[in-house]
């Protein structure tokens, strides 16, 4: 039932109003809105009730194991959340004067401090508000860069293939067009195909590591290098800095500019999709072009950067700074984690990664890259159980779920068939891993001797497996009340 | 280890597993020379106990102020119920409802998102989110141009838009090759100059863009623009407050027909304000075809500026060009209704170089406490939300203009904002304010040089007369203190 099904005319959360009732009639009637908004009409315990039971019809982290790969859903502590929501920190206007923040701002200048540490970059802003906004801010910068030396032939962005969709969809957006490179067997950017693909024409390369295969480039240095000697600059895309976290630094590597998801290394929650946070570090040379606003501290007071401070910049992101909120909470786990809490991202992630990876290979799946050490996540390829069943990576996803486990990322990276890219992450504990992988071998149990159970997966969810065909033919995006 | 919940033996029992002697093996592909050592930069851990100490004394430090600041964030009070239910562990911690039948909770949440903005904008499609109103202009911008059928890449873009806004929407077109096109504002009106803009009408642009209320707090004559803009082959892309909407007639319902026969004559009040000569096409079109704002006066904090989000509804036709995560009603296999991410051909994860935009995460639990706050708001709870910030900023403009050294600025209707000139440097009366714990508004000449002086004020249904009558006593004192007491200089 919608939430307007539960109105009725007149009904109201009364103690929601302001009890003074106030009149417009001093403005023009043709500017007035003409008829009521289809907003619900309902009770304060109406709509407790209906959104704490649409609540329960999700998967989260705090209900189930969520081994969602390249998503990184770690457990997010509960007091990133308690202290973010201090009543000071809700009610500070974003343009109240910097004297009224010093407590705030104190905070935010040691988020980008630790920020630029852990990446080894020159400078960090942390104005973009996800990952995609971040590597908007890198490529951005990347092309002021170039029109600053007057350096305009520069066209074109090369992306490897396993990389994520917003890496060609920001290089459109920044006006590039986008060359993809290949992969090689091993899983790694085929260095021949870089080398003939660079060339005056080359603005820049955008590279995930480790990548979307879960495996961390050994050439990562001569990959860079090849771009730089063509004059282009170097993007490493950080989605996946969990697996390096405390390990290496992009800044050690050459690179010129890196995003980071605070929502997935640094635990900000998902939220069903968002907020995120995307801070971008960057080296020496693309330092005057940095997105505004980032903190500046002078003797020990602190103010946000603007326009006059960096006449270079590519200019404001957002109208009003960034997701302070998913900063202070990122802030506040980095403190609590601290220096050695950052190396144990790194290592654990990789133990849970590989333990999983161990056993499932124990257990007679498939791994896309058997012979690789996994970085924090994985792929096995169900190509063989499709060839032999009929049962997709989809259908065996759907049937997770019936057994509590959130199902991995499937049909991504598209190099490998029928691939489930499974991430662990470090917060979950080895009963869990184990029961996960008991989850998986039962599903392929059942594909063999039941196929009907998984193709029609999931029988235990409120709802049976969606019609997506019908979805977007038959467009309903707005429910109509009955005539 | 916090977060970790590995013991010794779990550990030894994993690396034998994977047959690693310890857990450097597993990095053993990583060229060693690239080892970054201890990391400087970041202090030793902090038990939860310790960073709630550190956080409660910074958050002490920065205390409470009494706020007439608004200029695009507006403090209003948020049902205690919104966030406790917003912060329940299964919509915070979910992620983006790629397996819709684990994430009906969402999806079903941002499929009646859609109706609420939909309805409340008066158009007939919306996402489920952009980052911020900002940036969803930005986006707005761009698809106005993939759909322009002269295939134009101008838009005009008033004075009276945010500043802020203006300055993202050029960060993030101008690598397309895309000319935004300032129209000045009437300077004893503060709405759209009208003749300046007649004067651009042989321009090809793509869209006008029409804030309402403006960044002054000025209501423009939208139904005007509105048939203006599509009389000369323009999509008219409307920026909003959502709240105000619960008030103001829905940009879907701007021009055309009678209202926009009846708008071609000039408004009852300023002088300079020109008429419009737009070669009327029998107003057949109506309504803005894009909305977009900033939801944060639907149930979000003011939080130091985010995370806020951004909405964006539109026509029908427009849809396939819309940026961002749409949510779609279908049938499960036995044909009960459930919720699923639709029309993701649009998107990056599929079309990748060929996308409508590269945006992936957006604001979604923002966009829960949106939701849950309209439905406890209800139509006429938002309605009186919106009321009283209005009669509350006007009652605050009475007593700020009986105080001697201010002066209004603009001429005309106002939402919830409007604007003061003191005979005082602003930066000296905003600090003197501060000091007695008060936020007097934003310093219009930072901006808007033109306006040095001026002060845009703003007082929401928070507001008491207390607290109108502290901000009357302290601004007086202020300006008085000053008459009386010239600089040294002059002694």
């Amino acid at each position: 039932m919608l939430i307007f099904e539960h109105a009725h005319p007149g009904r109201r959360a009364h103690a929601q109003a302001p009890h003074n009732l106030a009149e417009a009639s001093d403005l023009p009637a043709e500017l007035l809105r003409q008829s009521k908004p289809l907003l619900p009409e309902t009770s304060e315990l109406d709509v407790v009730r209906h959104y704490t039971r649409l609540s329960q019809k999700n998967f989260s982290i705090d209900t189930q194991f969520y081994p969602l790969g390249s998503c990184t859903m770690k457990y997010n502590p509960r007091a990133c959340n308690t202290l973010a929501m201090l009543p000071q920190f809700l009610s500070r206007h974003p343009l109240a004067d910097a004297d009224t923040g010093q407590g705030f701002l104190a905070s935010m200048h040691e988020l980008q401090e630790m920020l630029r540490d852990v990446t080894g970059m020159a400078a960090v802003s942390m104005a973009p508000m996800a990952g995609a906004h971040g590597e908007f801010a890198g490529v951005a910068m990347i092309r002021a860069y170039h029109d600053a030396r007057g350096d305009t032939a520069r066209r074109e962005i090369i992306c490897p293939d396993a990389a994520h969709g917003t890496n060609p969809a920001t290089a459109s957006m920044c006006g590039y067009t986008v060359r993809e490179i290949p992969t090689d067997r091993q899983g790694n950017v085929d260095l021949a195909a870089l080398k003939a693909a660079v060339g005056p024409q080359t603005a820049g390369l955008m590279l995930t590591n480790p990548s979307t295969l879960g495996v961390f480039e050994p050439a990562i240095v001569a990959i860079q290098k090849v771009v730089h000697d063509a004059g282009g600059l170097s993007y490493y895309d950080g989605a996946n800095l969990n697996a390096i976290l405390g390990r290496v630094r992009p800044g050690d590597m050459g690179f010129d500019v890196i995003h980071m998801n605070l929502h997935k290394t640094f635990s900000t929650p998902h939220g069903g999709g968002g907020p995120g946070a995307g801070p971008v570090g960057v080296s020496e040379r693309l330092k005057p072009f940095l997105p505004i606003p980032y903190v500046i501290e002078e003797r020990g007071d602190y103010r946000w950067a603007e326009e006059g401070d960096c006449p270079r910049s590519i200019g404001r992101l957002s109208a009003f700074g960034g997701n302070m909120g998913v900063l202070l909470r990122a802030w506040v786990y980095a403190r609590m984690l601290g220096r050695q809490g950052m190396h144990r991202v790194a290592e654990f992630a990789a133990l849970n990664a590989n333990y999983l990876a161990a056993e499932l290979k124990r257990a007679g799946f498939d791994l896309a890259f058997p012979e690789r050490r996994a970085s924090h996540e994985f792929i096995v390829t169900l190509k063989k159980l499709k060839d032999a069943t009929g049962i997709s990576a989809m259908d065996f996803a759907k049937r997770l779920l019936d057994y509590g486990f959130h199902a991995p990322t499937t049909y991504f990276p598209m190099l490998v068939p029928e691939c489930l890219l499974i991430e662990p992450t470090e917060t979950e504990s080895k009963e869990t891993l184990d029961a996960f992988v008991a989850a998986m071998v039962k599903v392929r149990d059942e594909a063999q001797l039941e196929p009907e159970l998984v193709k029609l997966a999931p029988h235990s969810l409120p709802v049976r497996r969606l019609d997506d065909v019908k979805a977007a033919r038959e467009l309903d995006l707005v429910w109509k009340p009955p005539l | 280890m916090p977060f970790i919940p590995h013991t010794e033996a779990d550990i030894a029992a994993m690396l034998e597993s994977i047959g690693a002697p310890k857990l450097d093996a597993l990095f053993d592909e990583i060229p060693p020379d690239l080892a970054c050592g201890g990391l400087a930069g970041v202090p030793e851990g902090l038990s939860e106990m310790a960073v709630t100490r550190l956080a409660h004394g910074r958050a002490a430090r920065d205390g409470f102020y009494s706020c007439f600041l608004g200029a695009g964030a507006y403090e209003h009070h948020i049902p205690a119920a919104v966030w406790q239910i917003v912060t329940r562990g299964e919509f915070y911690s979910a992620y983006t409802p790629y397996q819709a039948e684990a994430s009906q909770g969402t999806l079903q949440l941002l499929y009646e998102f859609q109706t609420m903005m939909a309805s409340l904008t008066g158009l007939d499609v919306s996402n489920a989110s952009l980052y911020d109103g900002a940036s969803a202009l930005a986006e707005a911008v761009l698809m106005a141009v993939r759909a322009s059928k002269a295939g134009a890449r101008r838009v005009l873009m008033p004075a009276t838009v945010h500043p802020r806004y203006r300055a993202v929407v050029e960060a993030t077109v101008k690598s397309q090759g895309i000319e935004l096109v300032c129209v000045p504002y009437d300077p004893a009106s503060g709405v759209i100059d009208l003749e300046a803009l007649e004067a651009l009408a042989g321009t090809p642009a793509a869209a006008l863009v029409i804030p309402q209320p403006n960044f002054f707090g000025a209501l423009e004559p939208v139904d005007m623009l509105t048939d203006w803009a599509h009389a000369h082959g323009m999509l008219a892309i409307a920026v909003t407050n959502p709240l105000s909407l619960a008030l103001l007639k829905a940009p879907g319902q701007w021009g055309g027909g009678n209202a926009g026969r009846s708008s071609l004559t000039p408004s009852p009040s300023p002088e300079g304000r020109g008429e419009l000569r737009a070669p009327l096409r029998g107003g057949e079109v109506v309504g803005a075809d894009i909305c977009v704002g900033d939801g944060q006066p639907l149930g979000v904090p003011l939080s130091s500026g985010g995370p806020y989000f951004g909405f964006m509804t539109s026509r029908q036709s427009l849809v396939r060009q819309m940026p961002g995560r749409i949510v779609g009603r279908t049938v499960d296999l036995d044909g009960k209704p459930g919720f699923a991410l639709t029309l993701q051909a649009r998107e990056q994860h599929i079309r990748r170089s060929k996308a409508t935009s590269n945006i992936c995460t957006n604001q979604g639990l923002l966009v829960t406490a949106a939701t849950i706050h309209m439905s406890l708001l209800g139509p006429e709870g938002l309605r009186q939300v919106a009321l009283a910030s209005h009669a509350n900023t006007r009652a605050l403009l009475d007593k700020l203009l009986s105080v001697a050294g201010v002066e209004q600025v603009f001429k005309g209707p106002f939402f919830h904002e409007a604007v003061i000139r003191v005979n005082s440097p602003v930066p000296d009366v905003l600090r003197a304010l501060r000091a007695q714990s008060i936020l007097g508004g934003l310093d219009l000449g930072r901006d808007y040089p033109e306006l040095a002086g001026c002060i845009l004020i703003c007082a929401t249904e928070t507001k008491i007369e207390a607290d109108l009558e502290q901000y009357r006593q302290q601004l007086d004192r202020i300006l008085s203190r000053r008459r009386e007491a010239p600089p040294c200089a002059y002694k």
